[in-house]
């Protein structure tokens, strides 16, 4: 187990040098000059002259070629000096930092929402499978799966924001405000795990020790509640992990719908503006959470479902 | 006679394909996307670009069926036009991650060792990092414009074709076929080309019918963030934020453009989820009747 947990971690050193070279190699191939940005930052757009910008370019080691001014970077990074915002000018781990609870309280409260409705609602179509609450549920999940969540958070604005009034249009601060994000982001990772929960519920239901359960006469419902649901719930318990994932990546446009101040709508200000060293940061964030979260999910198997061993896998 | 085998397969394919009334949905709703976007010119009742300033943003009528936008545009030849824009996109990036997804994956497979190693750990780093981010980060770095969606859609698409073809090519090339075919001194390529790709193209066609409506949805997010072709052309998920403005006064701008991009993703998950009932019956219990 400590041997598969250091694997990984090595593979998450990798991933992180990987990603971060897609997105510095991106960044030089980009249009958009970096010490020009951090000159016009500094002095104004009015008072900017080509010996300053040129300046700058020396001070900070951008002239020197691109896989240097990488490995310096990395250098920096490896001992949590991130660099500064190009555009305020404040350290990019402060800002991060003083975002990342916004979004994890988006995140938490969208999986909360997910499971509130996938859970219940895979269980039934299963138990009841071919009933016309069956293709009810699973006509759903196939619409929310299909359906852009930005639209999706603009309907729900227009219903519950504009035409009703029951919530702020956008935000950020009390449970108000996190109810239409959270909805938004949770419905289409919903509609995934219902159908996930369902067919692993079906798979369970076709086993001998149900029939077995069956047949020396158990209630019904102590048969689904006793011997099927726990059984049922370890592929769940995995797609929900690899979906938290997929959940991040979600925050950024629902972040943006709703002015919600989190790391996603920071990467995507950053993009706009260009900001260099904040974009790398954000990057570095979601890489290191991603990888994470996919390895604690992996580890939690083996708690689920002692038939799993990683020691005897490759 | 090999020929007959594949035709009667084939016809056993579409068989099955037509029992399966969600795929039949969905193949009918892709054609008919097909061609309004062919014949937008002639479908579209205004052109996509033709502004009417004093007629802003004006409530579905019988002359603008959809209403008109905040430039007085008729949403409904915009969604029309822009059903060109999002099918090219998804095509043209599922064909790109596909075909390297396929090479890359035959090469893993097939060669091994050191090859195979250095492919799947490549494929192992993006497969580590959520590709939506990524994508939004390339995009937005090599600014706007459809050329760059395209790539980064395509650079973060690739990995689940190549883990797929390289798996089925293991599988296949320990088969007698494929060692007679060695044995009787054909080329790699050959072997590559006539013997293991048909053998593994159906899951790969299952992927990429569904793959074409995942990257329709994520090109459609990146749209709406800004990213990709510009006005004034029409592009479904730019809509939506234009539309986002005027919600209040007008919220058809936002409620059409919404309902095409789902429209088209579903019908591409219809067809998908039924192809794969067709090419896997293992799977049917799991996915939808």
């Amino acid at each position: 187990m400590l041997k598969y947990i250091a694997r990984r971690l090595a593979m998450l050193v990798i991933v992180i040098i990987g990603v971060t070279l897609i997105t510095f190699t991106m960044m030089h191939l980009a249009p958009g000059d970096p010490a020009e940005l951090i000159a016009t930052a500094r002095y104004g757009m009015e008072n900017l002259t080509e010996e300053d910008v040129e300046r700058i370019r020396v001070a900070e080691g951008l002239d020197a070629p691109v896989f240097i001014q990488y490995l310096r970077w990395l250098g920096h990074t490896v001992r949590g000096d991130f660099g500064c915002s190009l555009v305020t000018g404040d350290p990019v781990q402060e800002e991060i930092l003083l975002k990342i609870p916004a979004t994890f309280q988006l995140a938490l409260a969208a999986l909360v929402v997910s499971l509130l409705i996938a859970i219940p609602a895979g269980i039934i179509s299963a138990v009841k499978q071919y009933s016309p609450l069956d293709y009810l549920t699973m006509t759903g999940a196939l619409l929310g799966v299909s359906m852009p969540n930005f639209w999706l958070g603009l309907l729900l604005i227009l219903l519950f924001s504009v035409t009703l009034g029951w919530f702020p249009v956008f935000g950020y601060g009390s449970l108000r405000h996190m109810i239409l994000p959270a909805v938004t982001l949770g419905t289409g990772m919903a509609a995934i795990t219902t159908r996930l929960t369902r067919s692993s519920m079906l798979d369970v239901l076709r086993q001998d020790y149900i029939i077995a359960a069956r047949s020396k006469g158990l209630a019904e419902r102590n048969v689904i509640r006793t011997h099927a649901l726990k059984n049922s719930f370890i592929p769940v318990v995995t797609i929900v992990g690899l979906q938290i994932g997929h959940l991040l990546e979600g925050t950024v446009i629902v972040e943006s719908i709703f002015a919600w101040p989190g790391i996603g709508k920071l990467l995507v200000d950053s993009i706009f503006a260009r900001d260099f060293s904040m974009i790398q940061g954000c990057v570095l964030l979601f890489a290191v959470l991603f990888v994470i979260v996919n390895l604690l999910v992996d580890i939690s198997y083996v708690y689920l479902d002692p038939r799993i061993r990683y020691e005897k896998e490759s | 006679m090999a020929s007959a085998a594949v035709a009667v397969e084939r016809n056993l394919t579409f068989i099955q394909l037509k029992k399966n009334k969600l795929a039949i949905i969905g193949l009918l709703i892709i054609s008919l996307l097909v061609i309004v976007a062919v014949f937008a010119p002639v479908l579209a009742p205004h052109h996509p670009y033709e502004q009417d300033l004093d007629r802003v943003m004006m409530a579905p009528c019988s002359e603008y069926p959809f209403g008109t936008d905040d430039f007085g545009r008729c949403i409904l030849s915009r969604i029309i036009f822009g059903t060109r824009i999002s099918l090219a996109i998804g095509l043209i990036v599922t064909a790109i991650s596909a075909v390297a997804g396929i090479i890359l994956g035959m090469l893993a497979g097939f060669y091994g060792g050191v090859i195979d190693e250095v492919i799947m750990r490549i494929v192992d780093i993006f497969l580590a990092f959520p590709g939506l981010i990524l994508a939004l980060v390339i995009a937005g770095l090599l600014g706007p414009g459809m050329f760059n969606v395209l790539f980064a859609l395509a650079l973060v698409g690739w990995m689940g074709y190549a883990r797929v073809v390289r798996g089925a090519v293991l599988a296949e090339k320990e088969k007698s076929f494929v060692e007679t075919a060695m044995s009787l001194g054909a080329s790699d390529l050959y072997i590559m080309c006539r013997h293991l790709l048909p053998n593994v193209i159906a899951p790969v066609i299952v992927m990429a019918t569904l793959g074409i409506g995942h990257t329709i949805l994520a090109a459609a997010g990146l749209s709406f963030l800004g990213l990709g072709a510009q006005p004034p052309i029409p592009v479904w998920g730019s809509m939506l934020n234009d539309g986002k403005q005027y919600l209040q006064t007008a919220p058809y701008m936002t409620i059409f453009p919404g309902l095409a991009i789902m429209i088209t993703v579903l019908s591409f998950n219809f067809l998908g989820d039924g192809l794969r009932d067709i090419f896997d019956p293992r799977l049917k219990e799991k996915s939808i009747e």
